[in-house]
């Protein structure tokens, strides 16, 4: 669980940021590999959770940035098993998603990631016009991002036949107050990140 | 009893069967839902993944508005939409200066009142205020209960007692007829939000579970989450191909389950939207067609 608000950050150095923005201390952490362990992603990461958390303790900024630039991050499924284990009651899942938003304030992306984020940016472009997920219009939108354009051309006309495809988003009365949300809070980051 | 219901948005189209069988079941268990209204997307997975504010604000929203209402407790069915929503409770009571920021950005009144509920919480409470005699048609089947992730974590929010081994939907089967079995899987991610941009590694996590409850010998796995249920029914070609195994196994949402013991007609369950279809004597929607087959070979090895 992220333990406080988003205020914005003085200290330099990752741990105090993820500190300030958590509420996490990466310190607790001994290194028992418990996270590890039960991470269901772990074998497909290029380096383990517990090897995260190892890169913001040692004082190295080399390797703190190289924690920003790791596919680990965006492969992390925030099942929060790790977190529920941690012998040192240490939320690495909250951890690792500031990591995530932090990697990409600094365009440290992983480049194996852009899939994952095209798809988290379409998700939210959807809300962000409709004010309710659109699914059709959200793996449209993947595709485009990605040129994956033959991905899951199967799955549609099963999905249609059930009467599970919606051709045409559901639009709320609150759109505008929605895209309000969405001025305050990611797109103005935006905006101050490219001022 | 009357309770406030977000659907939230797979509820409305790729998982609109658990909607439908809730609805179904919903008089028997002496529930009268009241839909949020003007209800928004809770931001799921890809907000808290890329603004932490985003991430609150939307769920807060819904929140601000289930309290306008007036509902004191509010129906998540959707496992991921509960977890933002609990959690965006649970934060803005703990910080009040998160809370002054959110309520800022959403320019809405926000006490904190609504009590945010999960749909096996909510089921299991009228399951034992009302199902007594009202179960005739029993779910006679070996079922894997499978809980996933957020019926159980975060601790601090989690729905059951065990979060390693929950029992809470087990006992729901044994309500109803069914004969839950001791498994492997039952708190495993299934991959979740990963369905679309790593099919690939959904097909392995998924496949695990559904391995594991086959050699078990569970007849039907049940489920209480879209996104689980999405990626075990409708990922079924993708799991096949990558273990190169054929499993005939079908998955149900547990409010199904339910309708299936109260008598409720298949179709009004929604169980012929399904990928993996749901073939038990009782309960195919052609029952007419199925009729005549044995009691399934719903062991997985079947070809």
């Amino acid at each position: 669980m992220t333990a406080s608000s988003h205020p914005k950050s003085t200290a330099h150095d990752l741990p105090s940021q993820v500190k300030q923005n958590t509420g996490e201390s990466v310190f607790n952490c001994y290194q028992c590999g418990k996270c590890t362990a039960g991470c269901p992603l772990a074998a497909e990461m290029d380096y383990s959770p517990n090897q995260i958390v190892r890169m913001l303790q040692l004082g190295i900024p080399e390797l703190e940035e190289e924690a920003l630039k790791t596919f680990t991050i965006w492969l992390c499924l925030t099942c929060e098993t790790c977190s529920a284990r941690c012998p040192q009651e240490v939320d690495l899942a909250a951890i690792m998603e500031y990591l995530r938003q932090e990697s990409l304030r600094r365009g440290l992306v992983h480049p194996k990631a852009k899939d994952i984020l095209a798809f988290h940016q379409a998700f939210l472009d959807s809300i962000r016009k409709n004010g309710r997920l659109h699914e059709v219009g959200l793996v449209a939108a993947y595709k485009m991002k990605t040129l994956h354009l033959l991905q899951d051309v199967l799955v549609a006309p099963k999905l249609l036949f059930r009467g599970k495809l919606k051709l045409f988003p559901h639009s709320i009365a609150g759109k505008k107050a929605v895209q309000k949300i969405f001025k305050r809070t990611i797109q103005e980051e935006e905006k101050e990140d490219h001022s | 009893m009357k309770i406030g219901f977000y659907p939230g948005c797979s509820l409305l189209g790729s998982s609109r069967e658990y909607n439908e069988s809730l609805k179904a079941i919903a008089p028997a268990m002496g529930l009268e839902f009241a839909e949020v209204p003007d209800w928004n997307c809770c931001g799921a997975t890809a907000a808290h993944s890329l603004d932490h504010q985003l991430a609150f604000a939307l769920p807060a929203r819904i929140l601000a508005l289930a309290e306008k209402a007036g509902m004191e407790e509010l129906l998540v069915p959707c496992s991921a939409c509960f977890s933002r929503l609990a959690a965006t409770r649970y934060e803005l009571q703990k910080n009040a200066d998160l809370r002054k920021e959110i309520i800022d950005i959403i320019e809405m009144p926000y006490q904190g009142t609504v009590k945010v509920s999960n749909a096996l919480e909510v089921l299991c409470r009228a399951a034992a205020a009302n199902l007594n005699g009202k179960i005739t048609k029993p779910f006679a089947h070996k079922v894997a209960c499978y809980y996933g992730c957020y019926l159980t974590r975060p601790t601090e929010l989690a729905t059951c007692k065990r979060t390693e081994d929950p029992q809470e939907m087990d006992e729901l089967m044994k309500v109803v007829g069914a004969e839950p079995i001791d498994w492997a899987f039952k708190v495993e991610c299934c991959g979740a939000g990963l369905s679309v941009s790593r099919t690939d590694l959904v097909a392995g996590l998924s496949g695990k579970i559904i391995k594991d409850a086959v050699h078990r010998g569970a007849e039907a796995i049940v489920v209480a989450c879209p996104m689980c249920h999405t990626n075990l029914d409708l990922r079924r070609d993708a799991i096949e191909a990558q273990s190169h195994e054929r499993y005939s196994i079908p998955v149900l949402y547990l409010s199904q389950v339910i309708g299936l013991a109260l008598g409720i007609d298949p179709r009004t369950l929604g169980l012929h939207r399904h990928h993996v279809p749901v073939r038990f004597p009782d309960a195919a929607p052609n029952a007419s067609a199925d009729s005549k087959k044995p009691e399934l070979q719903l062991s997985g090895k079947d070809d």
